[in-house]
């Protein structure tokens, strides 16, 4: 029973971290580095929220997801049109979402701390494990035997190919920006809808971040990307589970993951290629 | 017509001159209002919980002596500091800094503007123009704790910390001490969800951390974590086990499921600084709020009232009595190695 119980908080707490990182997936083999995951999501978050608290929890999921892309595309626009640099114009994405939701807050809720709490009924119990498992059999579905997938990938690999072959670099970018935002965007619904109940304030906490490390983990490939975010979902669980246990300090259990993420960029855990033009602006 | 006309201009003339005199009343009111800053934690002023209870207190504060007030929410730790620098070269009467995290720029601001004064909730600042407000939480947690203990059915119960700091961790040594002066046999699962201002605001996390501790037959859970304690509140609701919320009154957020809340009355003191400072008896130094001024307390309304029976309150009252009479020390952490 507590084995059960133990798995399946390993698995919630990995579900907001592998939308994410299979969004940030699409985004990254197209090309565009994708810092604004943790901003993206944090919109996601606040979308969902606020449309479930009026229209119910499966509008607000769906709503999640457009919010996220809403973003996603504004950071498109940013770097694929204005071929700004990725890091900083994915910055001040994660800075624009920090906000302008307390700005939309305020307005909305006159509260600037997040949005009314949701009540049992208006957020989910265990349906987006099952929607996490869909987006990744999907996202492999996508990348491995769709001529899209093979467009992705090669958009990050050798543009220029693509270019030749008559198929906008452009228009790629674009297309796997709209998916990026739209599963970051469901991560962020998971988050606020699954598990908590509503926004709070900056209630990402990092996952972005840590969803991006284990993009780099899973070396860009949907199936290792979920079972970087697995694992990282496990060392989060078992850091709950032991606190409390004589002789382990609850802060070394907090620091495992950034030190897992540590070790794999060090190289130890393999090599992690990247793809071969990512964050370099497309101009023919 | 035009007699109509008339008519209806007379009333007009009349508004604008009322509003004219409105106008200069207003003007002449505020230039004697005090001004107060309050610069909140990260929690944000709607975290229904302390940040919440210190905003309380400047609302009532502007309602019943006329003061004005502006609020800021700490985003980033290291802005604290300009943000106060900039209230005080701006004029602001008092500032008001909530959270320990808050000391070191009351300090260094304070001894740049001695003429302004400030008040720091939860830590001690030794200038002449700062009042030092500190909470007997112990005593309160102690209270709470009994309630848990004499509600328990399996004799398990968990303290869900925020941040990891002497500050909760004196929240949990006074609450443990309540457990087990009703129950010695009691097990205590103590957690904390971080150890960054983070964990103030990581509801997410803190659901998890309680799910754990109910898988593990715990019954009762007193959060003390800020914005966080949301989190607790959705996994008792779920799991149908109690909760115990912390600084403000949170009984109401969900009836039937929280037992009651140990008060950490942040707006009466935040109240009082303003209220003395507007009648000129404003003076630095340390204020101590516990059991016996009602600046620590536990919360019964109508949200709890069918969850505590007679014979607990009874007992809890009991204990207070005995606290207040120096007959039951509660352990503070603060003193631990004395």
């Amino acid at each position: 029973m507590i084995a059960l119980a133990f798995f399946i908080s390993i698995i919630r707490m990995a579900t907001p971290l592998v939308f994410a990182s299979l969004g940030g997936m699409f985004s990254e083999r197209s090309g565009v580095i994708n810092i604004a995951l943790e901003g993206i999501m944090l919109f996601g978050a606040f979308t969902a929220a606020f449309v479930s608290l009026s229209m119910g929890k499966e509008l607000g999921f769906v709503a999640g997801g457009l919010g996220g892309m809403s973003l996603a595309l504004i950071y498109g626009l940013i770097v694929i049109h204005g071929r700004a640099n990725q890091i900083v114009a994915g910055t001040a994405i994660n800075l624009l979402a920090m906000g302008l939701i307390p700005l939309f807050l305020k307005s909305l809720y006159d509260s600037t701390g997040g949005t009314p709490s949701l009540s049992m009924d208006q957020r989910f119990s265990n349906l987006p494990i099952l929607f996490m498992i869909i987006a990744l059999a999907g996202a492999w579905f996508v990348m491995k035997k769709t001529s899209f997938g093979l467009n992705v990938s090669v958009a990050g690999e050798n543009p220029e190919a693509l270019d030749a072959a008559g198929i906008s670099v452009i228009l790629v970018r674009y297309q796997s920006l709209a998916v990026c935002g739209l599963l970051a965007g469901f991560g962020g619904a998971s988050l606020s809808l699954f598990l908590a109940s509503g926004y709070t304030r900056n209630m990402v906490a990092g996952r972005g971040f840590m969803a991006l490390a284990a993009l780099i983990f899973g070396k860009w490939k949907p199936v290792p990307t979920f079972l970087a975010c697995i694992l990282f979902g496990a060392f989060e669980a078992v850091q709950i589970r032991l606190q409390g246990a004589e002789g382990i300090p609850p802060e070394f259990l907090q620091i495992l993951p950034y030190l897992a993420t540590v070790l794999v960029l060090a190289g130890f855990v393999g090599k992690a290629v990247a793809p071969k033009v990512i964050g370099i602006p497309w101009k023919r | 017509m035009y007699f109509i006309e008339k008519k209806v201009r007379l009333p007009a003339m009349k508004k604008i001159l009322i509003s004219l005199c409105f106008l200069v009343l207003t003007v002449s009111s505020s230039a004697w209002a005090l001004n107060v800053a309050l610069v909140l934690d990260k929690g944000g002023k709607d975290d229904k919980s302390f940040n919440s209870a210190a905003f309380a207190g400047v609302e009532k504060a502007k309602k019943e002596l006329g003061i004005t007030y502006k609020y800021v929410e700490t985003m980033d730790d290291t802005a604290v500091e300009a943000t106060m620098r900039s209230f005080a070269a701006k004029k602001y009467d008092l500032i008001i800094g909530v959270g320990f995290s808050m000391a070191e720029a009351v300090k260094k601001v304070s001894k740049q503007y001695p003429n302004i004064s400030f008040a720091l909730v939860d830590a001690e600042v030794d200038h002449p123009n700062v009042r030092s407000l500190l909470f007997e939480e112990h005593q309160g947690s102690y209270l709470v704790g009994a309630v848990a203990a004499m509600k328990s059915k399996t004799g398990k119960i968990g303290f869900l910390g925020g941040m990891d700091v002497p500050l909760i961790r004196r929240f949990a040594m006074g609450f443990e001490a309540g457990v087990k002066k009703i129950n010695p046999k009691a097990e205590i699962l103590e957690n904390y969800i971080g150890v960054t201002g983070e964990a103030w605001n990581n509801p997410a996390k803190a659901k998890e951390l309680s799910l754990a501790m109910f898988s593990k037959n715990v019954d009762v859970i007193f959060a003390a974590a800020g914005a966080s304690n949301y989190g607790l509140f959705d996994a008792a609701e779920e799991k149908r086990k109690y909760a115990i919320g912390v600084d403000s009154n949170q009984n109401w957020i969900k009836p039937g499921t929280i037992l009651t809340s140990m008060l950490k009355r942040v707006d009466v003191a935040v109240f009082d600084a303003a209220k003395d400072l507007k009648e000129g008896k404003f003076k630095g130094g340390t204020v101590r709020f516990g059991l016996a001024n009602q600046g620590i307390d536990y919360a019964m309304d109508e949200h709890n009232k069918s969850l505590i029976t007679k014979e607990i309150k009874t007992k809890v009252e009991q204990l207070k009595k005995d606290i207040l009479s120096g007959k039951i020390v509660v352990p503070d952490y603060y003193k631990r190695n004395e």
